[in-house]
């Protein structure tokens, strides 16, 4: 006969949370932030074929950090809960607010019901159109939703990476500028977390992983920028 | 449901985002939730009242890709129907689809392509040969079958800019799902016949774009003189055909000024 040992909730939870935050402290940071047009989605990513960040619907991107094979699953399923609903209903009907939720949902069954919590963050960007603001929702291991306020980060780090986005960020930012100022706070975020006084890392353009949702693009305005949009908009800061 | 499904399905609670297939099809994943258009699924239907049919609709390759080009008007017998109907879209970035047929399954039948070739582009990470388009898009006439023996019949064409053979291609289609590559021009629907005939007389290869879309309008015209279920260009009323392009740089769609200056030369030059 197997009898289970009663485990209080909190001592649960703690456990699991602890587990879970550890697995994404390891990643590398993803950071968020509006510009003039749209919404900047940008992380170090030296992998061309397995991305971070992805395309949900025509103004809704995605961004992962964490495991891979966890965050692409809630990826896929993202996209299919975003055309199913654009196809039953219509296109506009398919919000940020809705799919954050849904992640949410997801994400907390699986932190309290499954083997182990997903170690895993993930955010959902959608650029506001017309009089529409843009929405950025931040969902957590543990199925915490919470909005994002014009610019953060995700994963290793995010709060250094915050940091120095609060300090260089302003609503007139065009993409190139948004670019600079994201890939900065990513580097020396990652600097100021080594020892002091350490050489500062640059991450060449290559490996980088940036894509944004635009409100200037036709339909579907998620784009992902070519190793030349990042190498261009990083050129410009040291001239 | 078949057992193997049910194994990998039955993962746990059922969740607000339900753990995927490992399928990147949007269609059975509606089969899945029960969503999907009975009558692509091979449901029955009752025999029914006249419905709008959409009719003559072309394509032609020209020196950069393909162009395509559908009249505006839609009949239920001897009426019509619309005036204004859209029979030529974009599938996606670099394909274009156009409808002869029961209008409504028809409109519903390309919601349901470009919704397709979306789904799997975001899923997989990459487009969908054209190859692999037209295939699908053949796969969905033949589902479709049952209901074109009791007379609602879709017959689609299919036009792209193939991205690794660096062309254009055309395809046409039966009721049963045959697809078929064409080489210089095609059409389908009611002046479809009509439409071929002036084509075949003035199709030249090398077309520059501009040639290409004058083209597609004249061999509307023509149709629409010997059909009565194809509408030509309505000045007045500044009715135009639906015409989009396929390049090399992905599909655009002709705007309506410029169609109105096309079709106002091409009325001019008619014998």
């Amino acid at each position: 006969m197997i009898s289970n040992f009663y485990v209080p909730p909190e001592q649960l939870t703690k456990e699991r949370a602890e587990f879970a935050r550890k697995g994404i402290a390891r990643g590398r940071p993803i950071a968020v932030c509006e510009y003039a047009d749209g919404v900047l989605l940008i992380g170090e990513n030296p992998s061309g074929s397995l991305h971070k960040l992805g395309e949900i619907y025509d103004r809704i991107a995605f961004a992962g950090v964490g495991r891979f094979n966890e965050f692409e699953m809630l990826r896929t399923a993202g996209v299919r809960y975003a055309d199913i609903k654009g196809y039953s209903y219509g296109r506009v009907d398919v919000t940020a607010r809705g799919l954050a939720n849904a992640y949410s949902q997801t994400l907390g069954q699986i932190f309290i019901h499954e083997l182990k919590p997903y170690e895993i963050e993930i955010m959902v960007a959608e650029v506001g159109v017309g009089d529409d603001d843009s929405h950025i929702f931040r969902i957590q291991f543990d199925g915490t939703l919470g909005t994002v306020n014009r610019f953060g980060a995700m994963g290793g780090n995010d709060a250094k990476v915050a940091e120095v986005l609060e300090e260089g960020w302003n609503p007139e930012l065009d993409l190139p500028s948004a670019v600079r100022l994201a890939t900065r706070a990513i580097e020396s975020a990652e600097n100021r977390a080594g020892t002091e006084g350490a050489e500062t890392r640059t991450i060449a353009p290559a490996d980088w992983e940036a894509a944004v949702v635009d409100r200037t693009s036709g339909r579907r305005k998620f784009r992902r920028l070519t190793t030349e949009d990042i190498a261009g908009a990083r050129t410009t800061e040291r001239t | 449901m078949s057992p193997g499904k049910d194994e990998l399905t039955a993962t746990g609670p059922v969740l607000p985002l339900q753990p995927p297939s490992l399928d990147a099809s949007f269609s059975s994943l509606l089969d899945d939730r029960g969503l999907a258009p009975r009558w692509l699924t091979g449901g029955g239907a009752a025999a029914m009242p006249e419905v709008p049919e959409g009719t003559t609709v072309v394509a032609l390759r020209y020196a950069d890709g393909v162009a395509m080009a559908g009249d505006r008007r839609a009949t239920a017998g001897n009426l019509i129907a619309h005036k204004r109907i859209q029979k030529v879209f974009a599938a996606d970035d670099y394909s274009a689809v156009a409808i002869a047929g029961t209008a409504g399954m028809a409109l519903e039948l390309i919601r349901l392509f470009q919704t397709e070739l979306e789904h799997y582009e975001k899923i997989e990470g990459t487009r969908l040969s054209l190859e692999g388009k037209a295939n699908y898009l053949a796969r969905m006439v033949r589902n479709h079958l049952p209901l074109a023996f009791q007379g609602l019949a879709v017959v689609p064409l299919f036009c792209g800019f193939d991205e690794t053979a660096g062309s254009g291609k055309l395809y046409t289609f039966d009721v049963v799902g045959g697809r078929y590559e064409e080489q210089d021009y095609a059409t389908t629907g009611s002046g479809g016949g009509e439409a071929k005939s002036f084509l075949k007389a003035m199709y030249r290869t090398g077309l520059d774009q501009e040639g290409a879309i004058s083209l597609a309008v004249e061999s509307l015209v023509a149709a629409a003189e010997e059909d009565a279920a194809t509408g030509g260009p309505d000045v007045k009323r500044g009715i135009y055909p639906n015409v989009v392009t396929v390049t090399a740089s992905g599909l655009t769609e002709i705007p309506d000024d410029r169609l109105a200056g096309i079709a106002a030369s091409v009325l001019e030059g008619r014998p």
